[in-house]
């Protein structure tokens, strides 16, 4: 039932493997925590990779857009990676498809980080 | 054997949140429906239990939230009830409006309404009662939404 997440580096790019449920409580804590230190540290290119995501609530919706605009407003970059059916479709009924830069390969993903 | 309604009665808490979600998935794949109608269903549920707990119980310990389920020849009927103030619903933002879109919260009401057939939100100045259904194969005599 948690979200487990962990982190690896790519060409500068860091990818953060998550999987389990985004939810309200436990799941959304440790995106937040997540991408919260890794900002801190000053990994500001993050690619978050949902392959392994297969419940996300409107809570964990909220976390991501949150991680997104934090990113930004921090300078960074923050991505998706590999949507799962059920997530892709909850982006696409809250509109929130296009705001997010989605990528389906991760070395396409890493490539589309600015150097 | 199939139970055709059933009542609950539950404590303002997260892990009510989580069985809320996992009996109504239970209920929808009793009642029949497929996969990715259960996933609907369980996640209609679940953020109407969020809604019970944080936004009109508010945790507090002495107020219940009460779930249950009414199976009936066509539909799945859902009803959930906190002990709060009572929603506001003239202050249900569109989350698909450009300011909201970027809001971290504001979606679940939006989620349920997407995700079942018929949606009724009752607030009263002791609690609100949210009402879900469910079309078992699809009755197209219901509208989308009923007034409220």
């Amino acid at each position: 039932m948690t979200m487990k997440s962990s982190t690896r580096q790519v060409d500068g790019v860091t990818i953060v493997d998550l999987s389990g449920r985004i939810t309200l409580g436990e799941g959304s804590v440790v995106l937040r925590e997540t991408v919260r230190d890794l900002l801190s540290k000053g990994q500001k290119k993050i690619l978050l990779n949902l392959g392994d995501v297969n419940y996300i609530d409107s809570s964990g919706i909220g976390e991501l857009v949150s991680a997104f605009t934090t990113s930004k407003n921090q300078g960074g970059e923050l991505k998706l990676l590999n949507l799962t059916k059920k997530v892709h479709d909850l982006l696409q009924i809250t509109k929130l498809y296009t705001v997010f830069d989605v990528k389906e390969d991760e070395a396409a993903g890493v490539k589309s980080f600015s150097k | 054997m199939t139970v055709d309604r059933v009542s609950y009665t539950l404590d303002s808490t997260l892990e009510t949140v989580n069985n809320a979600e996992e009996t109504a998935g239970r209920m929808a794949a009793e009642a029949g429906f497929d996969d990715e109608e259960i996933m609907k269903i369980s996640m209609a549920v679940r953020e109407g239990a969020v809604n019970a707990v944080l936004h009109g119980n508010a945790y507090d310990p002495n107020k219940k939230v009460t779930l249950a389920f009414e199976r009936t020849a066509h539909d799945l009927v859902i009803v959930v009830r906190d002990q709060g103030k009572g929603l506001d619903l003239s202050r249900i933002p569109d989350p698909l409006a450009p300011d909201n879109l970027m809001k971290t919260s504001g979606r679940g009401i939006f989620l349920i309404r997407s995700f079942m057939d018929v949606v009724e939100i009752h607030p009263s100045q002791t609690g609100t009662e949210l009402r879900m259904i469910k079309h078992v194969r699809g009755n197209p005599a219901d509208s989308k939404e009923a007034p409220q």
